[in-house]
């Protein structure tokens, strides 16, 4: 129980991208609350494909990271915060 | 009645197509429809989920030379495909995608064998066969259908290029980001295509970064068909975005600025479209020159006490404008916003009433408003809704609207309150929910 938890908690970087998200969308929730493994599409965080451009916008910004859907791994990229931060981390030029 | 030829100034050896960067010809294109014309189950009517472009276009063909009806729902929720299965029985769906649905049988596009069977003429097909049926949301939660005959729509591709002068921009390659199953898509995208000699991009890139290496790879002439939101990200995140022949936007208002920015961006002159399901394109602008809309060749408006009607051209039915237009002589109008109940989220419409029927059919939900407020250039807004709902938790309510509804009409938020302020009469004055959005925002700030 006590793994599943801290599983959930957000790392700094995480807490970063999720307050640029927060930001971006203008949404109610507050960054520290988003779950890093819920799915960031429909149930979970709800995002469409619109605000899934405005995320693109203000990553690729921040970051400097281009994200594109000929990238195999796209929807692996979308998954969770926590995967969309480590495919930043990885790539980051900022 | 007449025949209309499927492609028009037919030219078997001409590109139609470019997939991965490759150029199709019209001849294997029709060699396609026509072998997936023989393989597609034997049903009235079929709805094309297909994602990709040609293959969608393929299939629009197929289903033509079958005689069947291509249903083009605006979304593809659960409820909205279940309601297309008991409207219209035995319907199936066409799809080229992982994600299909579980609502209709499912007829998977198959892999082409490559065998392109020559082609001396193209296809003549009736124009007063129905082609597709696309479909406005009712109030009471039932999908309006309006039939599209294949003269409406091959006139439709035929005005849109007229008006455009696209014959001054011969075998043009246009890249669309929009879904082709909405009407704008349909006819900027396929119909001109088939109709006015131009190329299709097979894909629908969608990142930013993404639709501009297509447009770079795409010969020149070359044209973009595109919205706002699209064009606020492409020109926010591109520094240098690729040049272009000519830029299409629809769906939105477009404020000046970001016009001109296009223009300046992509070095082409940018064109809006205005239109509607049930009318499909009505006129055009650009708003570089001018702020009044020309309307397509041969349409025509009227007003009487319901508001503005279009009629003639390709349109074959009088409709009633959801928007209030200002004539200003010589057929040509200024568009003054949408009118009261009717709501716009980029570029998917629907009404307040349609809306609110759903809310309030969810069980626990006693009460409940949706609340649009004003829409911004090139960002998206999203509706509030107001909800009277004791002891039901925030979640419940939005799955069992995310089952109902376009998640681009999701509200954002979801307010819980005690009581709506409905008058008297029952009726919720415009001032008094925009005393409760302003007191949400109080608290918010």
């Amino acid at each position: 129980m006590k793994e599943i938890l801290s599983n959930k908690a957000l790392t700094a970087e995480e807490l970063k991208l999720a307050q640029l998200i927060v930001s971006a969308l203008n949404l109610e929730t507050q960054a520290a609350e988003i779950d890093p493994t819920a799915p960031l599409y429909g149930e979970g965080m709800g995002l469409d494909s619109i605000d899934i451009l405005e995320v693109a916008l203000a990553v690729s910004k921040a970051y400097g990271v281009k994200l594109r859907s000929d990238d195999d791994l796209n929807r692996k990229i979308f998954n969770s915060l926590r995967s969309l931060n480590e495919h930043i981390q990885q790539h980051r030029a900022k | 009645m007449a025949d209309i030829p499927l492609i028009r100034d037919f030219d078997a050896g001409a590109v139609f197509a470019f997939r991965d960067r490759r150029p199709i010809r019209v001849e294997e294109f029709l060699a396609e429809a026509r072998w997936l014309a023989g393989l597609i189950p034997d049903r009235q009517y079929v709805v094309n989920l297909c994602s990709d472009r040609y293959r969608f276009a393929a299939g629009l063909v197929a289903a033509l030379l079958r005689r069947q009806v291509s249903l083009l729902p605006p979304n593809s929720t659960d409820d909205f495909l279940n309601r297309l299965s008991l409207d219209y029985p035995g319907a199936y769906c066409l799809g080229d995608g992982a994600a299909q649905t579980s609502q209709l049988e499912t007829f998977r596009y198959p892999q082409p064998t490559g065998e392109a069977a020559s082609t001396a003429s193209p296809p003549h097909i009736p124009e007063e066969q129905v082609a597709a049926i696309s479909f406005t949301s009712g109030s009471t939660g039932r999908p309006r259908p309006h039939p599209k005959s294949w003269g409406a729509l091959a006139r439709s591709g035929q005005a849109g290029c007229e008006r455009l002068c696209l014959g001054a921009y011969r075998n043009m390659s246009v890249l669309g980001t929009i879904p082709h199953q909405h009407m704008y898509g349909l006819e900027a995208t396929i119909l001109m295509v088939m109709q006015g000699g131009l190329r299709m991009h097979c894909g629908r890139p969608f990142f930013s970064a993404d639709i501009c290496s297509e447009l770079e790879a795409l010969p020149r002439p070359r044209g973009l068909v595109t919205t706002p939101v699209h064009l606020r990200m492409l020109l926010a995140e591109a520094n240098d975005p690729p040049k272009a022949d000519f830029l299409l936007c629809a769906t939105a208002p477009l404020s000046p600025q970001l016009a001109a920015e296009a223009e300046t961006g992509f070095g082409a002159p940018l064109y809006e479209i205005y239109g509607c399901t049930e009318a499909g394109q009505v006129a055009t602008r650009r708003p570089a020159e001018s702020h009044q809309w020309r309307p397509l060749p041969g349409v025509a408006f009227f007003e009487n006490e319901e508001g503005t009607w279009v009629k003639g051209g390709h349109i074959e039915k009088e409709v009633l404008l959801g928007d209030v237009i200002e004539l200003c002589g010589r057929n040509e109008f200024l568009l003054h916003g949408r009118t009261a109940d009717l709501i716009n989220i980029a570029g998917k419409r629907t009404s307040l009433a349609h809306l609110n029927f759903h809310l309030n059919s969810i069980e626990g939900v006693r009460d409940g408003t949706f609340v649009m407020p004003e829409e911004d250039d090139g960002t998206v807004t999203r509706l509030t809704a107001f909800v009277v709902a004791p002891g039901v938790a925030s979640e419940t309510i939005m799955t069992a609207l995310r089952q109902r509804i376009d998640a681009a009409f999701l509200p954002r938020p979801l307010c819980f309150v005690e009581s709506l302020p409905r008058n008297e009469t029952g009726k919720l004055p415009r001032m008094a929910l925009d005393d409760l959005v302003a007191r949400l925002a109080a608290k918010a700030g």
